[in-house]
Parts: C-alpha cells; sequence; structure tokens
C-alpha cells in the first residue's frame, strides 16, 4: 500500500467497522471463556475492536506514517502491515486489562486478535479495491 | 525511459506506412481548423458516427475500453482506430527487441494488471492458484507479503500479461469495436465534438471520418530515440550493424558476439540497459561467448542520492535503483496526491526528484554482474559518448568525454547499443503535430500536452465534446506514471468518469464495481 494518514484513518476505521465487526460477531460465541457469559465476552471483543481503532488513530497510524517518509518509495509494504499486529496486540491487551477494567484472557484474546487482525490484512489487500475502484489510486481514502 | 533532454535528440521520420497509395486531403479541409459538417460532406468522404473514439489500440486504449464496458457502455458506442492486430502488440515488440521477451519478468507489480480494473486477485494469486505443487503456491504468495523487505518485488512475466489481455479483450467483446488503419488527424467539429480522419489498411486504402462527441488518444510513443551521433553515423556509413538502439531488432549483436570474441560499448542506465547485460552475460556463461560489456553512464551513482533524508534513492555502482519507473506513491500514494497539487516550475521540480534512470534491484542480476566485474569482463565508465567513428575492420571507435576527469578518451568496440529510452517530441507525430499546430492545444511544464488531473485536453474542447489522452504524450502533466501499465489504466478510470458525468456510460460505484467484479470473475460479458 502507499497510503497517506487520511488513507490510513480511513482504511482502518471503514475495514474494522466492517469486516472486523463481522468476524467478532461471529467469533465472539466461539472463544474459550470458561464460565464468562456471551454478554461480558462481547463487550470484551467489542472493546478490543474499538480500542484498535482508536489508538491506531491517535497513535500508530500517525507513527507510520512519520516512519514511511524514511522510505523513497513512500510505500507499506504488505509485511509490515502483517507485523503491525504484534505491538498493537500487546497494546490493546494491556488497555483493556489494566486501565479499563475488563476481565480479557491472554488466549481468547490472542485468539480473537489474531484472527481479526489476518481478516483485516486479508481485505485491506484485495477486497477493497472490489468495493472501490478508486481506493488504491487515492492513497487509501474512501471518501 | 523518459527524457527531458529533448534538444539533443532528432527524431527519425513518422512511419512511411501512412496514407501514400491514398490522395491526400482536401486543401480545403487542410486550411480549416473548425470543421462544419457541410465541409466534411463537400469532401465526399463518407462520415462514421460513433460517440467515442481511441486513437492508438495499445494499451492506453485497450484499459480504455475495457473500463467503458465495466461502466455499461456497448461495444457499438466505441470505435479503436489502430494500426495494431493487438493492444500488446507494441510493447511485445519494444520489450522482446529489448531483451525482455514474453518469459522474462516485467517492471510492474502485481496488482498492475491492464486485464483488471480492480487489479485483484493479483498476477501473483493468478499464478498461485493456478500451479500444481506447494511450493509453486506458496512461493508467489510469500514473495508478494516479503517485496520490498526480504525480497525484491515481485513482477509478472511479460506472457502472463498478455495472456490475460487476451482472454479480457474476448470477454469484453473488444475485437469488435477494432477498426485496423492510420488515423491522419483530429479536428474540431464546429457544431461540437470531433473529426478524425481514418485510413483504413489493407489493399485498398480507403478514408472514413469519424465524428464524435469523445476522442481519446493513447497514440504511445512519437518514436523511438536516435540520437544526433547515431543519425550521423548511419548516414556517413550507411549501416546500422554496429551501431545500434536498444529498441530496434539487433540480434546480429548477439549472434556476431557467440561466433567471435568482441567488446559492446552500452550506453544508458536503464531497464533495457540491464535486460542487455544480462542478455551478454547468460550468452558467456550459455553459449561460451567471450564478450566484453564498457558501459558508459552519463551519471554515475555512487550511492543513496537525493535532495534530502525524505527523499533518498538507492544506488550504487553506476546505476540509481528503484523498483519501478517511478517511486511507488506515485501511482496512488502521497507522491501522487502532491503531483496534483503543484503547478508551473513546482511541478517539474517533482518531475525531476522523482523520474530519472533507475533499474530494479534484483538479487539475480546484481549476482551475475558482481562476478562479471570481478572477471574484468564488466567495466562502468562515467561518460558521455562524444563521437563514433569507424576504425580499422569497420569496428567502432567511441570517443567519450570523461565526467569526473573531464578529459577526452577513446576506446574500440566492436558494437555500440544505445538504450537511452524513447522520445516524447510531439512534433514527431503526425496527428499530434496537427493538433499542436492547427488545433493549437497547450502543452505542459515538459512541452507534452497539457491535460488536467483528469486526462483532460482542457485545450481541445468542442463544445460539449471532450478530448482525452493517455500514456507518454502526458508526461508532465499531474501524474507521473502516465507511462505505465497502472498509469493507463488509471487515466482510462478518470476519463470514463468525467464521460459518466456527462451521461456517457455509468459512474463505477460500489454496487456497480463488485457486481462487474463477480462478472469478470466468472469470466462472463460486463
Ligand atoms: C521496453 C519497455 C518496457 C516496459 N515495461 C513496463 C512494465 O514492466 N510495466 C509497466 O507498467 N509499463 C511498462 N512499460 C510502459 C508501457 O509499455 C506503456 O505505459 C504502455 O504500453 C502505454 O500504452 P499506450 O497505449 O500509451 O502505448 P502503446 O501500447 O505503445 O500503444 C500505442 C499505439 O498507438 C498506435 N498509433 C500511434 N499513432 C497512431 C495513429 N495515428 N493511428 C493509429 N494507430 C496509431 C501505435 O501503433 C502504437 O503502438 C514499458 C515500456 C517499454 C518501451
Amino acid at each position: 500500500m502507499t497510503p497517506t494518514l487520511l488513507g490510513r484513518w480511513q482504511s482502518r476505521l471503514f475495514v474494522l467497522a466492517t469486516a472486523g465487526l463481522l468476524w467478532t460477531l461471529l467469533l465472539t460465541p466461539l472463544l474459550p471463556v470458561g464460565f464468562a457469559t456471551t454478554r461480558e465476552t462481547y463487550a470484551g471483543t467489542f472493546a478490543a475492536i474499538g480500542v484498535t481503532a482508536a489508538v491506531g488513530l491517535v497513535l500508530w497510524e500517525p507513527l507510520y506514517q512519520f516512519l514511511q517518509q524514511f522510505r523513497w518509495e513512500k510505500d507499506w509494504p504488505a509485511m509490515f502491515t502483517l507485523l503491525e499486529g504484534i505491538p498493537e496486540g500487546v497494546v490493546v491487551f494491556f488497555l483493556l486489562r489494566d486501565v479499563l477494567g475488563f476481565d480479557v484472557r491472554a488466549t481468547p484474546f490472542l485468539i480473537h486478535f489474531g484472527t481479526t487482525w489476518l481478516v483485516v490484512f486479508l481485505c485491506l489487500h484485495g477486497p477493497l479495491r472490489v468495493v472501490s475502484v478508486r481506493w488504491r489510486f487515492r492513497a487509501g481514502r474512501l471518501l | 525511459m523518459s527524457t527531458t533532454d529533448e534538444t539533443r535528440v532528432s527524431a527519425p521520420p513518422a512511419r512511411p506506412v501512412w496514407d501514400d497509395r491514398t490522395p491526400d486531403l482536401p486543401d480545403q479541409l487542410q486550411r480549416t481548423p473548425v470543421w462544419t459538417d457541410e465541409l466534411v460532406a463537400a469532401s465526399g468522404i463518407p462520415v462514421v458516427d460513433v460517440p467515442f473514439v481511441t486513437v492508438g489500440g495499445g494499451m492506453g486504449s485497450f484499459t480504455m475500453v475495457d473500463v467503458l464496458r465495466i461502466a455499461g457502455v456497448p461495444t457499438n458506442q466505441v470505435k479503436v482506430l489502430t494500426n495494431l492486430r493487438h493492444p500488446w502488440e507494441n510493447y511485445a515488440y519494444l520489450t522482446g527487441v529489448s531483451q525482455l521477451p514474453p518469459h522474462y519478468r516485467i517492471r510492474s507489480d502485481a496488482s498492475s494488471m491492464p486485464d483488471n480494473l480492480w487489479g485483484f486477485p493479483s498476477y501473483a494469486a493468478r499464478r498461485a492458484f493456478h500451479s500444481r505443487s506447494v511450493s509453486g503456491f506458496i512461493a508467489p504468495l510469500w514473495n508478494v507479503l516479503t517485496e520490498n523487505v526480504l525480497t525484491d518485488y515481485w513482477t509478472p512475466l511479460a506472457g502472463e500479461v498478455f495472456e490475460g489481455m487476451r482472454r479480457e479483450a474476448d470477454r469484453i467483446g473488444y475485437w469488435d469495436c477494432v477498426a485496423h488503419g492510420q488515423a491522419r488527424m483530429v479536428r474540431k467539429r464546429a457544431a461540437g465534438g470531433y473529426f478524425t480522419v481514418f485510413t483504413t489498411q489493407g489493399a485498398r486504402k480507403q478514408r472514413i471520418i469519424y465524428r464524435s462527441a469523445y476522442v481519446h488518444l493513447a497514440v504511445g510513443w512519437p518514436s523511438i530515440r536516435f540520437l544526433p551521433d547515431m543519425q550521423q553515423f548511419r548516414s556517413q556509413h550507411g549501416n546500422g550493424y554496429r551501431f545500434v538502439n536498444a529498441y530496434e531488432p539487433h540480434e546480429q549483436v548477439y549472434d556476431d558476439l557467440v561466433a567471435r570474441p568482441g567488446t559492446v560499448v552500452l550506453r544508458g542506465g536503464g531497464i533495457a540497459a540491464s535486460a542487455i547485460i544480462h542478455r551478454l552475460l547468460n550468452d558467456r556463461e550459455k553459449l561460451g561467448a567471450q564478450t566484453r560489456i564498457v558501459h558508459v553512464l552519463r551519471t554515475y551513482v555512487e550511492g543513496p542520492h537525493g535532495p534530502s533524508r525524505f527523499m533518498r534513492r538507492r544506488g550504487k555502482n553506476g546505476w540509481a535503483h528503484q523498483g519501478f519507473n517511478w517511486p511507488k506513491a506515485s501511482w496512488g500514494g502521497q507522491l501522487k496526491m502532491r503531483m496534483e497539487r503543484l503547478e508551473g516550475e513546482e511541478r517539474k521540480r517533482l518531475w525531476e526528484t522523482l523520474e530519472g534512470t533507475t533499474t530494479p534491484y534484483r538479487k539475480g542480476w546484481q549476482k551475475q554482474l558482481a562476478a562479471a566485474r570481478r572477471d574484468g569482463v564488466y567495466t562502468t565508465v562515467a561518460g558521455v559518448i562524444d563521437r563514433v567513428d569507424r576504425v580499422g575492420d569497420g569496428r567502432l571507435g567511441v570517443v567519450y568525454r570523461d565526467t569526473k576527469g573531464g578529459g577526452l578518451r577513446s576506446l574500440d568496440a566492436d558494437f555500440l547499443v544505445d538504450a537511452t529510452g524513447l522520445i516524447g517530441d510531439l512534433r514527431s507525430h503526425r496527428l499530434l503535430n496537427d493538433l499542436v499546430e492547427v488545433t493549437g492545444v497547450d502543452r505542459n511544464v515538459l512541452g507534452r500536452l497539457d491535460v488536467s488531473p483528469g486526462f483532460e485536453v482542457r485545450s481541445a474542447r468542442s463544445g460539449s465534446g471532450r478530448m482525452f489522452a493517455a500514456g507518454a504524450i502526458t508526461e508532465g502533466a499531474y501524474y507521473a506514471p502516465a507511462d505505465s501499465l497502472l498509469g493507463v489504466q488509471y487515466a482510462s478510470l478518470r476519463t470514463a468518469d468525467q464521460l459518466a458525468e456527462m451521461g456517457f456510460g455509468k459512474r463505477i460505484g460500489s454496487g456497480r464495481s463488485i457486481a462487474q467484479w463477480w462478472r469478470f470473475m466468472r469470466g462472463v460479458t460486463p
């Protein structure tokens, strides 16, 4: 991808709000969460999506965009997008557990966050261009 | 492959096949810049009405027709005027002679797909799913995942591109739109729209005038570049055997060098130069040729270079390295956005920063080059060729100015291959020359056609008629990679969007896009 900051923001929000939410909706009841109620689990997974979106907007995307400036091609290779999931996941996990006070466990979180990240990653590298033919020529902007 | 340095260039004459057996156009038409229907009728030339005409019939016309079909335009509303048998003919010819035949990798990424507006699934995915082995499935996908980080960019083979285009052409009914021949000129119509004068191909040449609301120009490069020293050498010594251009057939060079040892001087630092060196070194390895290569580079690149920490390009051993002809973000990233916002001198400066002759860094090529350098088979010199003489046995005496030391030096060679590129001078193309001289269209900061960010030739508006252009003739406007596969596709999309606003075809919004993509995937007509 060759995004601008605006494109990064829009793409992140759009894909999380569509494919990310849909995937979460389907996956959450299947997570190994022991005795937690479905309601509690959904609260946790939806919060994870929300926090991923929010932290991405204010912290990660501006940081990535800054780092991109050191690249002559002004591109953002696919592998970077995939690997971003690691630091982002760690931050989201601790924010949820230690700051926002959710009762999140490592294993279900890992399954949910990891697979959602993969879904988002795949959407960004193909299907999104079907939804908007202009997306790839507009630096990731949808609007 | 582009150049702004047009003062040194003199163009070969326009291709000779034109109109020579048909009487020239009536004087009355030639002299009148804007034609009325009556004037045209009086000439007796048959007139054919069609809303949209695209001149060229190469890659740019193909993507244009493809996008229009996806936008819902029927085939009988579009005419392609071309001297090519199929849209990739000229591309295949130029890449072939410059040593990038169909089974070689081209220089664009997995989703630069003239046959697929969405670029998804990409060539890499296509290759993966056609493979019969697990490693054949994983390799291309792993490569696109790690490209430009752990691996070089994944690039398709030329043959894969042609094959995909053939399939798409069949799907959209492209062949029904084509008329074979030569477009002679485009003139404005007094009541709006345009007239395009066309001479059909074949034994009986016939002249036809197409009357259309819209004209799209995708005529490619006006001509290949013959530098003055080459022209002079040829006119003095009368043959093109030893001093050749990379973009004309020159197999004799390779044949001769396999038959006997020799030295080749190569000029130019782009992908054609890389491909030619690769061929020469392969001939050494596989056919036992004893060739020595001297590579003359006008700008010898010592290392990473650029105006600032944030604009620095890789380079080494004389070459500038970059994945594609332009930095990746020129197609649809921040560099594209920036170019669109700039005017005049500022835009020209950005063009100059981004362009420059580069070649991709491919590990295989680098290894081969390093070995050849070690063996003394391949040497680079920083210099500009000053003149070429004929010495004993018909060999060449190449005199060059050393750009480091400044002095003149000479070396003897068996062959000189000029791989410095093609030229974009509008005047060397008859139809474009007519547009500039008679219709008076504006030129941009690099002297090519001045088009809007949406690729409209703004100064050629004719009532409710619109003229658009794509490809090399628009370089210098608002889109750097205009002359690339993805670039001509982008131009087509922008053009189709404006046409849709005027009621020709429908806008490709999300709904249409998804529905059409599904039709594409199933291989049914748009
Ligand atoms: C050696 C080489 C390698 C390249 N490699 C790549 C690559 O790897 N990736 C990439 O993205 N791009 C590549 N390009 C660029 C790419 O080929 C061009 O961007 C693309 O072909 C442009 O399409 P076009 O329609 O403008 O021109 P063309 O495909 O050349 O078609 C224009 C055609 O119009 C016809 N024509 C001209 N005037 C008239 C007339 N008056 N009447 C009728 N017909 C006319 C001519 O026959 C001409 O062939 C390469 C170019 C070259 C030369």
